[in-house]
């Protein structure tokens, strides 16, 4: 039970990108097609599950252990980057195309607070190790159905009629504020 | 307090180490076969990432070059030689190369050209565009807010403080032509690299109304037209335009000019 409010908080409740403001940066620049929002969604649901259970293990195991926990963020950065720079790695080779989609914003994941937010949130919440490898995924899912759902939105405004000032980025950003402003909605679920 | 620090190192330390080893591994069993004609083609472009050239940067041209997309000649900062290097690593023959630069073609800087008003708003050309046309009576002139040179990537464009006038760094200008749409009021250009004589000012205004608002401006007296020997210049709008094949740079009409609108860079 506690598992399920967990992922119904991280998915929705909490969404990182729509509520907690957390990831913006691949929300706004990897969102123009939907083929590309998914591809960056997995990698992130990749990065992000990995990166809570390993950084569980960092936090525990040796930084609570040896008494060093100020060493917490430069740790999971750590952590982060080489996962990052794995998943690059096994992109380029399986899946070329969406290596070139994702472009950047792949090794932008290292420094996607997101992805470092759900490492400390783990920490913060006192979550355990299943627990922290179960919110990590679930935050990434609700990281990607927050992307899909804007580019498919954004598809959508491609082919409208937007006033001239507000084409492009101006009404990406409006439609990201109205679609926040939806999903404050589920405030009341839990 | 010694044991703190030296775990933090150890600790940290080894985590690298760990994590470097992993990626070694990973990169040598992922390992993709790139091209190593794509690494060469890049060394010889001038890896600025510019981008004028429609490509996401230098290592994407490389990549289209190589694979045919392109010619090597859509890269405005190439140089002859190296033209020929990328010809010969292709086998395909990239076009003749023709460099080029920017120059600001205006003179009247600072007090020599009239103010319509002070602006005090942003440093940008655009913004200040917005009030009225910008605050120059001239409305060929440049105002000086230095749009051009925040947009310059080589950063070749300089405003000197004293007198006003934007200058070019020949020497570091790539010839992108990202100045040239950055401009408001289109008074950069591209000329040919070689080109010495120019010039100086774009108002078509006629010579008494010209001399009234700018002391620095063109009168259209066609002098240089007279002077020169080549048949290289001609008349336009109350303007000299230089045909830049026919030009030797001989400067002879830079001479006789009255108001120093046409010069030698």
């Amino acid at each position: 039970m506690r598992l399920l409010l967990i992922i119904v908080s991280a998915v929705l409740i909490n969404n990182f990108v729509l509520v907690q403001f957390l990831g913006i940066c691949p929300f706004l620049g990897v969102t123009r097609k939907v083929e590309t929002a998914i591809g960056m969604g997995a990698a992130v649901i990749f990065v992000m599950t990995l990166a809570s259970a390993i950084t569980y293990v960092v936090q525990y195991a040796i930084l609570e252990k040896f008494n060093i926990p100020f060493l917490q963020t430069i740790a999971f950065i750590l952590v982060i980057a080489a996962l990052v720079q794995f998943v690059e790695l096994v992109l380029k080779k399986t899946s070329p195309s969406l290596y070139q989609a994702l472009g950047v914003y792949l090794p932008l994941i290292t420094t996607n607070c997101a992805v470092l937010g759900v490492a400390i949130l783990n920490i913060n919440y006192n979550y355990n190790f299943i627990e922290s490898v179960i919110f990590g995924a679930a935050a990434a899912a609700g990281f990607t159905l927050a992307l899909i759902l804007f580019a498919c939105i954004r598809e959508r405004i491609e082919y409208s009629p937007i006033p001239k000032a507000l084409e492009g980025f101006p009404i990406a950003l409006i439609s990201a504020a109205l679609m926040s402003i939806a999903f404050m909605g589920f405030s009341g679920l839990i | 307090m010694l044991d703190s620090i030296l775990i933090s190192i150890l600790w940290l330390g080894g985590l690298g180490l760990i994590f470097g080893a992993v990626l070694a591994y990973a990169a040598k069993k992922f390992e993709v076969p790139v091209d190593p004609k794509i690494q060469q083609i890049k060394d010889l472009l001038p890896g600025a990432n510019c981008g004028a050239c429609g490509y996401a940067g230098c290592d994407d041209l490389a990549r289209a070059i190589n694979s045919g997309e392109a010619k090597a000649s859509v890269c405005s900062a190439m140089s002859g030689d190296k033209l020929a290097e990328i010809s010969k690593l292709t086998g395909v023959n990239s076009g003749d190369a023709q460099k080029k630069k920017a120059v600001v073609m205006c003179s009247g800087v600072g007090d020599l050209s009239k103010r319509k008003f002070k602006y005090h708003g942003i440093e940008n050309c655009r913004e200040a565009m917005i009030v009225m046309q910008g605050d120059k009576v001239c409305e060929f002139g440049c105002m000086g807010y230095g749009t051009c040179v925040k947009a310059c990537p080589s950063n070749a464009i300089k405003i000197d403080h004293k007198s006003g006038q934007v200058k070019v760094d020949e020497s570091k200008c790539t010839g992108c032509g990202i100045c040239e749409k950055a401009c408001p009021k289109k008074i950069i250009k591209l000329i040919p690299a070689d080109q010495k004589v120019q010039v100086f000012c774009k108002s078509i205004r006629k010579g008494k109304e010209s001399k009234e608002i700018c002391s620095a401006s063109c009168i259209g007296c066609g002098i240089c037209e007279k002077q020169c020997k080549f048949d290289a210049i001609k008349m336009v709008d109350n303007l000299p335009v230089i045909d830049f094949e026919k030009c030797t740079n001989c400067g002879a009409c830079t001479e006789k000019c009255p108001t120093k609108a046409i010069r030698k860079i």
